[in-house]
């Protein structure tokens, strides 16, 4: 008796989960068969009824009763859950060619971009990036660097003047001093930075730029050090295929000189409108330390030597980005910033 | 400096090479070569022909038919030229040759080619040319006409290449000298230089002895008062001088070095500067008064009259050259009109002198007369070239007939230069370079620059031109620069390793870029220099109140030498840069501009300014508008400071008159304090400012100073605290407050008195309005307790809730109801 109520029971409810047609229509089923009053609870409160030795077997139908339907219920949720998604995902299907909801990350300027990319070639390379005052003492604009007073090279370099002691630096050279001053070899360092030439402003000069002042001193330093260093960034910053070529030349405080010029990274060499049909760049200015401008900073020529260069980083990010007007970079336009 | 390529190839005779190789080898070894320019690139087929007859055209008015003999032919060419005679050797361009351009003296690149053809139904079988067609001009060829064909000298060779005759068939070889080699500001300099670079022999002038007759002591003497500023005076005199044009061979070097021909004297001395380097000067010696030349300073307030016309005022710095009565000429600069070389002269005194480089640089600068002799001289010439250049010059004078050379040479020569001695060591020379070069190579090199070796004192000679050579590494230089700058090896340095690395200074730099950007803002560079109006932009009251903290701005670095007032002080305030640039970009119409800069500021320590350096500070600034307020940039603030890793309570305090930061807007701003130091300050930018800025928009900024973050740097650098497995309780104050209670000075209390659980306080509600008392809002606070090892009881809280409502209510708050 009790074994076919059991049997109606679950049969009934396998096929009202099969009808059952949302989730709430099964958690009512869930509650109506399994719940703590649900009929199936019931069933069990009436074991009484069934003799003593039926009653294990009976208990044992009961539970794969409650097994069977607890699974058809489980099922069951998962085949509806299932159909909800589906059909949310249909609704759902979004245009993904609208515009972006993007951040606005601000741009550095492109001198500093590529700055960045200097310094990290040098600091790669053991050199300590320093840096120093940038109105400076004459002496260690000029004195200190082999450029005695009325040396041509003076007015050459059109100086700011605050006093007759104090000027703005037309260089990022006196660096260089300041640093064999400090008495601490050997010496690898960079130093970018502002100078000032009172030059007016045009597409190709402007009175305040930037420069970045290299130089490495230690034992046994050679000028095939110099071109072998200097040849590595160029490299590194223009692209492995860059040629480079040292020219003679000539400054106070370099013995012996050279400008070095890179092999035109827009054709490679060929010649181009970019180099001016010359297929090269000339990119920086550089030479041995003098032994003069050592032995004035405390530094036995004999025992070291050493090399010093100079990069233009106008000169730099104007290549870089085929900029043709060096005033943009100073207008400080978004619109332009915004490129880089 | 420029030279002809021909004239340095009659110098060194075996040069073989193209302009091409030219350019490119001499580059290698020192002598820049900036532009090479062959003056015959755009002409071909170009020939003397004589005009044997005119007809006049049957069709036309103003065409001529000519027949032509060219040599091998004569030939028929119709042209239009106004000056054709018959018998006129002119210049022919043949069928298929070209020209340069047109004559109006346009030039075409490539040039314009002639083809035979028929004009108005006539055959003509060329063209005849003008100089401007040639592509040169009549400043070169005087004789030009001012329209129409050129006409060459009677004896000029019917057939021949016209351009050769013209001096046409050169290349203008443009150099980039270095200013430690004057030598090299001559023909004879860089001719030396070529024949060292291509190991071929140089073969200067010889200078023979000139002058037979006479004495010229019966006609000059010379007096040179200031010694240390004229090294030399030398001086010669011609006699029976005769003027007429100079032979054409150097009307053609005059001409390619883009020196006018006049005449035989003049020419000569041009020619001589050109070769030696040398200014020289020529007096007509009938105007020099009492026979002699007193070389002497001028008076302070002296007036002179230059042979331009120009009257000049001289002060004693001023080195002149007088006669017995007065000053004939500025010494290296010019000469007088008074005692110059007019078509009357018949004695003439040469001078060749040699003056202070660095005095004639100075006058030249004062007088504001720059001429091709100061420039030469202003660069230090050596003493020795000076004789050397007059014996050439009289030399010519013979050559060329015109005038008698008189013997002797007036020679008041204070000090010449030394020939310096420098140690040479092969092996030093080769470690320096890290080169292998063999002793007899160095050695070799050195000699082709007439460097002399001292084999017993192992030292290299110098001559006295090169007095840029002064030490071991001068002459690795020169060794090095023959060898060929292209041959010494590439390596590495080698020797101690080093960690490269950034100072605290610059990462602290890279932390505000990086926040900036992160916000949106991009980088600008502004000027260190600004005009000092931009105190007055900016409202800073004048310095003569009271000496508060922003009248010191006012306190700035001046430039002695600015480029214009808008450049003429070094910048105390970071925020006309920001200012302009955001001007800028509004004025072109782009929204939503934030920008920032990193740029420093410069302090005097005394003003006027003493040999001191103002002190350099670094300022973080940043500017926006459009999109965002105050409080977005307090973010931005925030944020940074937090990355910078500072110790201390950060505090933003409005507290301050008016007359502090006037350019903010007077209930817009603050200061930021930590550990009570002022680091920097942010605000709305004051409306009249934003006026005069011309910007519509409202503009936010901040300027934060980075050696005062970089002081509360923690240095301990951060540590981790522990976390709470403990859930956090939170309780919702809500508090009606006098307005003029600061939020921030509530929330600081809140914290104070929260006690050890306190984790954090959020305003979640302000407002002020109809429901609530006048003068007072309504602030909400969430204040967050946890505990660290335990769960945190409802007496706990409660009791630090009561502290927290017991210090609000004596601040004047009360509990909204």
């Amino acid at each position: 008796m009790m074994k076919e109520k059991l049997e109606k029971l679950r049969a009934e409810a396998l096929a009202e989960i099969d009808s059952a047609n949302t989730l709430d229509n099964l958690n009512d089923l869930r509650v109506k068969l399994l719940g703590k009053k649900g009929e199936l609870t019931a069933l069990l409160k009436s074991m009484k009824e069934v003799p003593p030795e039926e009653r294990p077997a009976f208990g044992q139908l009961v539970n794969d009763a409650r097994a069977a339907i607890e699974e058809k219920l489980e099922a069951a949720k998962k085949k509806l859950s299932d159909r909800y998604i589906m059909e949310r995902i249909k609704e759902e299907t979004i245009d993904v060619t609208l515009p972006s909801d993007r951040r606005m990350i601000g741009h550095s300027h492109p001198n500093t971009i590529a700055l960045d990319q200097v310094e990290e070639i040098f600091i790669g390379m053991g050199y300590e990036v320093v840096e120093g005052p940038e109105v400076e003492f004459d002496y260690y604009n000029f004195e200190a660097l082999n450029i005695p007073a009325n040396h041509p090279a003076k007015d050459e370099q059109d100086t700011f003047y605050i006093n007759d002691k104090i000027v703005l630096r037309t260089q990022t050279s006196p660096v260089q001093v300041r640093v064999m001053e400090r008495g601490k070899l050997p010496i690898r360092m960079i130093a970018p930075g502002r100078v000032f030439r009172s030059d007016e402003v045009d597409a190709t000069h402007s009175p305040s730029f930037h420069q970045i002042e290299g130089m490495v001193i230690d034992k046994h330093i050679t000028f095939a050090d110099l071109k072998g260093t200097l040849a590595e960034f160029a490299r590194k910053l223009f692209g492995e295929d860059t040629k480079v070529k040292f020219r003679p030349h000539h400054f106070p405080f370099t013995e012996p000189s050279a400008e070095m010029d890179v092999s035109c990274f827009k054709c490679g060499g060929k010649g181009c409108r970019f180099c001016k049909g010359e297929g090269w760049i000339e990119i920086l200015g550089c030479g041995m330390v003098h032994p003069k401008v050592l032995k004035m900073s405390g530094i036995d020529p004999d025992e070291y030597s050493g090399f010093a260069f100079g990069i233009g980083l106008e000169r730099i990010t104007l290549l870089k980005y085929e900029i043709d007007d060096m005033r943009l970079l100073y207008e400080n336009d978004l619109r332009f910033l915004n490129q880089f | 400096m420029v030279t002809s390529f021909n004239w340095i190839k009659d110098l060194v005779p075996g040069l073989a090479v193209t302009p091409e190789e030219f350019r490119d080898a001499m580059t290698l070894s020192g002598s820049k070569v900036e532009t090479i320019t062959t003056l015959s690139a755009d002409l071909a087929k170009i020939v003397v022909g004589q005009i044997k007859t005119i007809e006049k055209h049957p069709d036309a008015d103003k065409l001529v038919i000519c027949q032509v003999d060219i040599g091998t032919d004569t030939i028929q060419i119709v042209t239009g030229a106004p000056n054709v005679k018959e018998g006129q050797k002119v210049p022919v361009v043949l069928d298929g040759g070209r020209v340069a351009g047109g004559h109006d003296g346009t030039k075409t690149p490539g040039g314009i080619k002639i083809k035979k053809g028929k004009l108005r139904g006539v055959e003509s079988n060329g063209m005849l040319c003008s100089i401007e067609e040639l592509g040169s001009d009549r400043n070169l060829f005087p004789d030009a006409p001012e329209e129409g064909i050129y006409i060459f000298p009677e004896d000029t060779e019917v057939g021949a290449d016209a351009v050769a005759v013209l001096g046409l068939d050169d290349t203008i070889v443009e150099y980039e000298i270095t200013s430690n080699r004057v030598d090299c500001f001559s023909v004879l300099g860089l001719a030396r230089e070529a024949a060292a670079t291509f190991q071929k022999e140089f073969c200067p002038p010889e200078t023979k002895e000139t002058g037979v007759e006479g004495d010229v002591n019966d006609y000059i003497s010379v007096e040179v008062q200031e010694p240390s500023l004229c090294p030399r005076y030398t001086a010669r005199v011609v006699k029976d001088v005769k003027l007429a044009p100079s032979p054409a061979w150097m009307q053609k070097r005059l001409r390619s070095h883009g020196i006018r021909p006049i005449n035989n004297l003049v020419d000569i001395t041009n020619y001589v500067m050109e070769e030696y380097g040398q200014p020289m000067h020529a007096f007509d010696l009938d105007t020099i008064a009492g026979k002699k030349i007193i070389v002497k300073r001028a008076v302070d307030g002296q007036t002179f009259k230059t042979l331009d016309g120009q009257e000049r005022t001289l002060d004693s710095s001023v080195l002149t050259i007088n006669d017995g009565e007065k000053a004939v000429a500025l010494a290296g600069i010019m000469g007088g009109e008074n005692s110059m070389i007019t078509d009357q002269v018949k004695t003439m005194l040469f001078e060749s002198a040699c003056f202070d480089g660095t005095n004639i640089r100075l006058s030249s600068k004062k007088i504001g007369l720059r001429t091709d002799s100061s420039s030469k001289f202003e660069k230090g010439l050596d003493p020795d070239n000076a004789l050397a250049a007059i014996n050439r010059a009289c030399q010519l004078v013979e050559e060329l007939g015109c005038g008698t050379v008189v013997r002797g040479t007036v020679d008041v020569y204070a000090k010449g230069l030394e020939e310096h001695h420098i140690p040479f060591d092969a092996d030093w020379i080769n470690a320096f370079l890290g080169t292998e070069i063999p002793k007899e190579t160095m050695l070799s090199y050195l000699a082709r620059l007439d460097l002399k070796y001292d084999d017993a004192k192992q030292e290299v000679v110098c001559p006295t031109w090169r007095q840029d050579l002064l030490a071991p590494a001068d002459i690795a230089e020169e060794v090095a620069r023959f060898y060929g700058y292209d041959k010494i090896p590439v390596t590495l340095p080698k020797g101690e390793a080093t960690m490269g690395g950034i100072s605290p200074k610059r990462k602290l730099e890279r932390t505000a870029r990086r926040v900036a950007e992160y916000y949106g803002f991009s980088q600008i560079m502004t000027y260190s220099f600004e005009s000092p109006k931009v105190f007055d932009k900016l409202m800073i009251p004048p310095l003569s109140s009271e000496g508060e903290k922003d009248t010191k701005d006012r306190l700035a670095v001046p430039i002695m030498n600015p480029l214009g007032e808008d450049f003429s002080i070094m910048r105390t305030i970071s925020l006309n840069g920001m200012l302009v640039s955001l001007a800028t970009n509004a004025a072109r119409r782009n929204k939503n501009v934030r920008l920032y800069e990193l740029g420093n500021i410069y302090l005097p320590k005394a003003l006027p300014m003493t040999d001191e350096l103002p002190e350099e500070r670094m300022q973080f600034t940043l500017g926006m508008y459009g999109e965002g307020d105050f409080f977005t940039m307090k973010g931005v603030v925030e944020e940074f400071l937090e990355k910078a890793e500072i110790s201390g309570e950060l505090t933003f305090t409005p507290e301050m008159t008016d007359r502090e930061r006037p350019y903010l807007h007077p209930g817009r701003k603050a200061d930021i304090l930590c550990k009570k130091q002022r680091i920097g300050f942010i605000g709305e930018l004051h409306p009249v400012v934003a006026e005069t800025y011309e910007i519509k928009e409202r503009v936010v900024l901040a300027v934060l100073d980075l050696p005062a973050v970089l002081s509360l740097q923690d240095k301990e650098g951060r540590k981790y605290r522990k976390l709470s497995n403990f859930p956090p309780v939170t309780r919702d104050i809500s508090l009606v407050a006098p307005k003029s209670i600061l939020v921030g000075d509530i929330e600081r209390a809140i914290k104070e008195k929260a006690g050890e659980h306190f984790e954090s306080v959020v305003l979640f509600d302000l407002y002020e309005g109809d429901q609530i008392e006048e003068n007072h809002k309504s602030v909400a606070f969430s204040i967050t307790f946890r505990g660290k090892d335990k769960t945190l009881s409802d007496e706990e809280i409660t009791e630090a809730m009561e502290r927290v409502m017991k210090k609000l209510k004596e601040m004047g708050l009360e509990l909204r109801s």
